[in-house]
């Protein structure tokens, strides 16, 4: 490889805790930096936001009408666009005020609206341009990120680690914590990449991967609908940190609509 | 065979422990973990079930605890002798790039240790012969498989405590064990029949200070085990389902299941005959260096069909119907028998509680 490849890490609206991927991860930091021109990364200290990149990692929403403007710019910069984590992916969080009076809720919290550049809604990035892949996870971790990097360095094409939960929990031989304890497990119908984080130390999965292919959201929330709970907490499991990636988001609606 | 049955009292169980441990064996037993019974080391009695019962119903599992004395009171917890065969995930082999350029290979070796399983039961037994003919007694034998089961020294379990879920008893696999164990023990409330089927199994016996059972031993326990076949509520029809399933690949029973169905691929991960995996590589960053993995794979991920850009298999209904018509039904050409042994696993740990003895009455009736 005689010319590096240039790398973007770029944030909008969230918590930074994506960019930790890459900074907590150690030596394979060092190596990414000798192996890539890291040509934008804010949070470590490089500062470029226009310059062009062969891969640039994106996270956060997009919430204000200024990061409209700049993921449109990124995208024309960037060869192979990636958001990672569940802001950039499904709005996460912010993207609750998507099924509220958003308005409302911007005054009830600041006293002066003017000085505050806000949409009405917080998208994921691929409702605002093009994305070549996607990263879930909130936040995401360094084996995933960098899974895509060295991938993506050898020009292979990276993994769409689109399973269930539920795989890597039995090949773990952890005791399904839904079967067994009847814990309000998000498993079935929730992406690997995680590592069973919840599972593994006896709680049930709340969904932040987001959805898996091939879910089946109404079938999960009947289960637990037999059992006594009420429609509108169904519908809130589907509705909270990927409330806006396409299956929880029409699961969760149906199951709102029920309660 | 009755007259070679062996008696040892409950207290000198710990015995049998012992006597495995100074033969070099490491003791897998089972024993109560995150609220199920799972098979993991034991270093003494102390460490079993005692007294447990499990309740068992579709997608539903519980433990009780009783004040009776016995160990093994209780049908199949989530997972036994898989786990321990064919491991969840293991690495083949490692590719590394030399300085001049070449590309070298290093294959994985796989060592096992001697282990001896405590409480095998029937059914994983009859599922561990359907594992020895597809991965070892193949053309091309599979080493990781091979050198873990020859390394394993079986004590079978007779079952007296089906689940409400078990249902060996229709596919002709259980509740009493009859293949590839070394020992096999009859539990009763004084202590165990026990009885030898290999020279290892002999050697063990050799030094456990039992006694001649009595006729009334032997009577009680063959008893308990007819009965656990009888109080078995589910079956599936014990002849060949291959060419009724197959003529029915549109009944709209399909459809319905899959309206149910998470495609979650838990049935298929603690059933102990699916045998599915897919491998993958795991490269270094600097592509210097890359390690390629085999793990648990399922016919209900979109990946198990995907060929050349193409799923072949999308919904859940073709994923459903490829399995089950698999596992009873084509399973036959390959295996000469159905791929279920009527462990019932697939019931209690199925989410949402699927049952494919049901499903097989309504698509099969
Ligand atoms: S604990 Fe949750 S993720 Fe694990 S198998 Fe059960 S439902 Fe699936
Ligand atoms: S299909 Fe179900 S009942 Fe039959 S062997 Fe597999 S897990 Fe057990
Ligand atoms: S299926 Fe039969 S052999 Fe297996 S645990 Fe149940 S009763 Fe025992
Ligand atoms: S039958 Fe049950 S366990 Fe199997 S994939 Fe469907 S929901 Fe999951």
């Amino acid at each position: 490889m005689d010319k590096k490849l240039r790398v973007a890490v770029h944030k909008f609206s969230s918590c930074d805790g994506c960019q930790l991927a890459f900074l907590n991860a150690g030596e394979k930091l060092v190596e990414l930096f000798e192996l890539a021109d890291v040509v934008h990364f804010a949070e470590a200290g490089i500062v470029d936001p226009d310059a062009p990149a062969d891969l640039a990692f994106i996270e956060g929403s997009i919430s204000t009408h200024e990061e409209r403007e700049r993921i449109r710019r990124i995208r024309e910069n960037t060869r192979f666009l990636v958001p990672i984590g569940a802001c950039a992916t499904s709005g996460c969080l912010q993207a609750l005020r998507n099924q509220a009076d958003a308005a409302r809720w911007f005054a009830d919290v600041y006293s002066d609206l003017s000085k505050i550049d806000h949409l009405d809604t917080a998208t994921p990035i691929a409702a605002n341009v093009p994305v070549d892949m996607e990263l879930w996870g909130c936040p995401v971790n360094t084996r995933q990120v960098m899974a895509t990097v060295s991938s993506l360095l050898l020009g292979a094409p990276p993994r769409d680690e689109n399973e269930k939960i539920c795989m890597e929990c039995k090949r773990k031989n952890i005791v399904c914590v839904m079967v067994a304890q009847g814990q309000h497990c998000m498993g079935p119908v929730t992406r690997t990449g995680c590592g069973v984080l919840c599972p593994g130390i006896g709680r049930d999965c709340y969904g932040c991967y987001g959805p898996a292919e091939n879910i089946n959201g109404d079938s999960w929330g009947r289960w637990f609908e037999q059992k006594g709970m009420p429609a509108e907490r169904i519908a809130r499991r589907f509705r909270y940190i990927n409330s806006e990636a396409e299956a929880f988001r029409e699961a969760g609606k149906r199951w709102r609509e029920k309660s | 065979m009755a007259e070679r049955r062996n008696f040892l009292p409950r207290s000198e169980f710990p015995r049998l422990l012992s006597e495995l441990i100074s033969a070099g064996y490491r003791c897998i037993g089972p024993r109560v973990r995150d609220g199920a019974i799972v098979y993991e080391p034991i270093t003494g009695v102390e460490d079993l079930p005692q007294g447990i019962h499990d309740l068992q119903a579709p997608g539903q599992y519980g433990l009780e605890q009783t004040a009776e004395p016995r160990f093994f009171a209780w049908a199949n917890g989530p997972q036994a002798l898989r786990p321990l065969t064919f491991a969840g995930r293991d690495k083949l082999w490692t590719a590394e790039r030399k300085a001049d350029g070449s590309v070298e290979f290093a294959g994985e070796s796989p060592q096992a240790e001697p282990v001896a399983v405590i409480g095998a039961r029937a059914c994983d037994l009859a599922a561990l012969y359907i594992y020895d003919r597809h991965f070892m007694q193949g053309e091309h034998p599979d080493p990781w498989y091979t050198a873990r089961r020859q390394k394993l020294f079986l004590i079978a379990v007779h079952c007296t405590h089906p689940s409400l879920n078990c249902f060996c008893a229709s596919t002709g696999d259980g509740p009493r064990a009859s293949y590839g164990y070394d020992l096999a023990l009859s539990e009763l409330d004084e202590g165990f029949l026990i009885e030898a089927r290999s020279e290892k199994g002999e050697r063990i016996l050799a030094g456990l200070p039992v006694k001649k059972a009595s006729a009334e031993q032997i009577e009680t326990a063959d008893r308990e085990i007819e009965d656990a076949g009888r109080r078995q509520v589910k079956g599936v029809p014990s002849r060949n389902l291959k060419d009724v399933l197959f003529a029915r690949l549109d009944h709209p029973r399909w459809n319905e299941v899959a309206q149910r169905c998470l495609s979650c691929t838990n049935c298929t991960l603690v059933c102990p005959t699916c045998f599915c995996h897919s491998e993958n590589d795991v490269p270094s960053l600097d592509g210097s260096r890359s390690e390629h993995y085999r793990e648990w794979d399922s016919c209900f991920t979109q990946r198990h069909s995907y060929i050349h850009g193409i799923t072949i298999r999308p919904d859940t209904r073709t994923r459903y119907r490829q399995w089950l018509t698999h596992k009873v039904g084509s399973w036959h050409d390959q295996f000469g028998r159905s791929g279920c042994v009527g462990c019932g696993r697939c019931i209690t740990w199925c989410p949402v509680g699927i049952d494919i003895t049901e499903e097989l009455a309504a698509i099969c009736r």
